[in-house]
């Protein structure tokens, strides 16, 4: 046994050289992104980590007043908004702010009327061909899962650091990273009408979203600074929620499990022992 | 079960009655609790015992998803989220089936990588190993399926990408592809038979796997040495002494699997399939899940075309060939002696095949372009080379290390020199 962990243990370090020095060699190619998502601190990392509810809040406000005009939302209901920190009756209050469609009614007609806590976030096109028709031919892509939907090559050795470190924010962090990234290009870098460079894009150098902040663009009323890193932290932290809105829950059971698993394996290690002391 | 003689007597009225009109008590007690395992298998040993417990996880957490799943292209995405949203504690399930399939192939690797360490496979027992392969593939086979189910962009891509592979077939390839697509493109009737042998595939491999325990039984296991069970001090009762060590290796293992689903759930899944299936849309790298990518590797190495045979032919031939070649591993190697321990040259080749599968495995993550592609060419000869030249060859070229005289002196020999390190210390 001893032999094969020793085995093991010279394997990892001869790959990680084998490896490292052919990673070197791929940079020739033109590989998107361009720059990597800088990495940001969220309360939600970690083992403990728990979500900021005023930081969602402010999210939230983001994505109502400038996201949502072309981003749907279509998986979170407007009930589990509870979990954001507003109470019932602020839920049901939200809700009523948005139209959707119902029906048929008894005469067989269509018929819009405000939404209530069950229903979900209604979105801003009729079907996919309206949104490409307003947005030069690119749909804009369903804010419910993106921050889990969206992640940048990790690369070796970091892809093995990240199991040590929980790193699980690559969703928010490209967000944050996209949303703040938007420059002018590099001389001599071309690229076609109606986009917008932007290095931290996934797929090509640049996006068709024009920069969707700026600062002073949503009034904060807790006096948080209304800066566009600000907003882009504050959407970011909220999409996170979205995709992930049992993200606490999840991390609470988790400790407890580890623990369970932890005092339960001793128990059982101090068994085996007993029962083997005769054998050895 | 054990083929040896039963000691089981019942000792209640029931038991008796029982027993003389279906010996089902009789055959636990046989088999997992009197059974005699080799005194000296260490925790290589405890995978078996962890890949049945993964097996019954992924049923049952599979069963209960499977009650909130709809298999439709317009709402399959859809229902899954509402797993993850809305069921009580959906997340968790969905979570553990995920992980559960990667932490499935971790526990698959590792106990086939120690029967090729410990030479499992060799004669009696080369029906116990062919049952392994048959489990392995009808695995594979499963994890495929399953990962379809979600409908996300890397399921319907993976899906369209390794269906595909069967086009390379001279004269029923499209046939074949057809058949399993159920029209000329992945789609709904897919998703719909996907779904019904995802849920029939795991009930075969329990089949085979009470098979392959059975031939288990019948031989004995092997152990570190690698031979053969002489006397009844070579041995200790499943129960209590295995029962205990396989338990703890269970808990660790629980440990490591546990950390995954509750602290980094999406590590070992593709960000692509949180985004919905879209037939018009490629993603820009198609890449399999992760315990696919060693094959991946060497689908994409032939570039080339071997006589009549083109490169995409030759691919699929040495992707499932590298898979069949498993299948006769108890022919191919030649050697008198079972155990690495003591073949000092197998040894080092063994490890160098560990090595180049984790690389393979890191090349099939990456884009076939070019550094890569000479070197998965690379790393795919050897693995080829490892069975069908390595073995084969080394029987009759590698002096062996002596043997001890049994699975007893072995031991006590190790104990000795612990004992003569230690007085030396001291």
């Amino acid at each position: 046994m001893k032999m094969f962990f020793r085995g093991l243990a010279a394997l990892g370090l001869g790959l990680a050289f084998a490896a490292s020095a052919a990673a070197q060699e791929e940079g020739e190619t033109a590989h998107y992104p361009i720059r990597k998502p800088v990495e940001q601190e969220w309360s939600f990392s970690g083992p403990f980590g728990t979500y900021d509810k005023a930081q969602l809040q402010r999210g939230f406000k983001i994505y109502r007043e400038v996201c949502s005009s072309c981003h749907s939302m279509n998986m979170v209901a407007f009930r589990t908004l509870e979990g954001l920190g507003y109470t019932e009756e602020q839920v049901r209050a939200i809700a009523a702010e948005y139209e959707v469609e119902d029906g048929p009614d008894d005469n067989g007609d269509m018929f819009t009327r405000p939404a209530t806590p069950s229903d979900h976030f209604p979105s801003p096109f009729a079907n996919p061909e309206q949104a490409a028709a307003s947005n030069n031919g690119a749909v804009p892509p369903d804010f419910s899962l993106i921050a889990k939907a969206r992640g940048a090559h990790r690369g070796f050795p970091t892809f093995i650091v990240d199991i040590f470190t929980q790193y699980a924010e690559g969703g928010v962090d490209y967000i944050y990273s996209l949303l703040t990234g938007y420059e002018d290009p590099p001389e001599g870098v071309e690229i076609p009408e109606g986009t917008y460079y932007n290095p931290y894009f996934l797929n090509a150098p640049s996006l068709a979203m024009a920069p969707p902040l700026s600062d002073g663009l949503v009034s904060y009323e807790d006096g948080t600074p209304e800066t566009v890193d600000q907003y882009a932290r504050d959407v970011a932290a909220f999409l996170m929620w979205a995709a992930e809105p049992h993200l606490e829950a999840r991390k609470q059971t988790g400790f407890t499990v580890m623990i369970f698993l932890v005092l339960f394996g001793a128990l059982v290690y101090l068994t085996k022992r007993k029962v083997w002391a005769e054998v050895h | 079960m054990s083929g040896g003689h039963s000691t089981y007597t019942p000792k209640t009225g029931l038991g008796r009655w029982m027993d003389a009109r279906l010996p089902l008590p009789r055959l636990i007690y046989d088999s997992f609790v009197a059974y005699p395992v080799p005194r000296n298998l260490n925790y290589a040993y405890t995978f078996g015992g962890i890949l049945t417990l993964m097996l019954a996880v992924q049923i049952l957490t599979g069963v209960v998803l499977a009650m909130h799943y709809a298999a439709n292209t317009e709402i399959a995405f859809a229902s899954v989220e509402k797993i993850m949203r809305d069921v009580n504690s959906g997340w968790l399930l969905r979570y553990m089936h995920a992980n559960g399939a990667s932490f499935f192939f971790i526990a698959v690797y590792v106990h086939i990588f120690r029967g090729l360490y410990y030479g499992s496979y060799k004669a009696p027992r080369e029906l116990l190993w062919i049952l392994g392969c048959i489990i392995y593939l009808l695995m594979m086979a499963t994890a495929f399926m399953g990962y379809v189910l979600p409908w996300g962009q890397m399921s319907f891509w993976g899906a369209t990408v390794i269906t595909g592979f069967f086009t390379a077939i001279p004269l029923v390839g499209d046939w074949i592809q057809q058949l399993l697509l159920g029209g000329f493109a992945v789609d709904n009737p897919t998703l719909n038979r996907f779904f019904s042998l995802h849920y029939l595939l795991p009930f075969m491999i329990a089949g085979v796997v009470v098979l392959h325990i059975w031939a288990l039984h019948v031989t004995g296991q092997t152990n570190p040495t690698g031979i053969e069970v002489k006397h009844k001090t070579d041995t200790v009762a499943f129960t209590p002494y295995a029962t205990v060590k396989d338990a703890f290796a269970m808990v660790v293992f629980l440990l490591v699997f546990a950390y995954f689903i509750f602290y980094i759930p999406n590590y070992l899944g593709h960000p692509d399939n949180y985004t919905e299936a879209n037939p018009l849309q490629t993603p820009p790298h198609i890449v399999p899940e992760w315990y696919f990518l060693p094959f991946y590797a060497i689908l994409r190495a032939i570039t080339f075309n071997i006589g009549p045979i083109d490169s995409k032919l030759g691919g699929v031939l040495a992707m499932f060939g590298s898979i069949a070649v498993l299948f006769v591993v108890p022919w191919l190697d030649t050697s008198k002696v079972r155990s690495a321990v003591y073949r000092p040259w197998y040894k080092v080749f063994f490890w160098l095949f560990v090595a180049d599968a984790i690389f393979l495995g890191w090349l099939g993550s990456n884009p076939a372009e070019g550094i890569y592609v000479a070197m998965a060419q690379a790393a795919t000869a050897y693995y080829f080379a490892f069975f069908l030249i390595i073995m084969p060859l080394l029987g009759f070229f590698e002096t062996p290390r002596r043997l001890p005289n049994s699975i007893t002196e072995a031991v006590l020999e190790k104990k000795g020199t612990a004992a003569e390190v230690r007085t030396v210390e001291s």
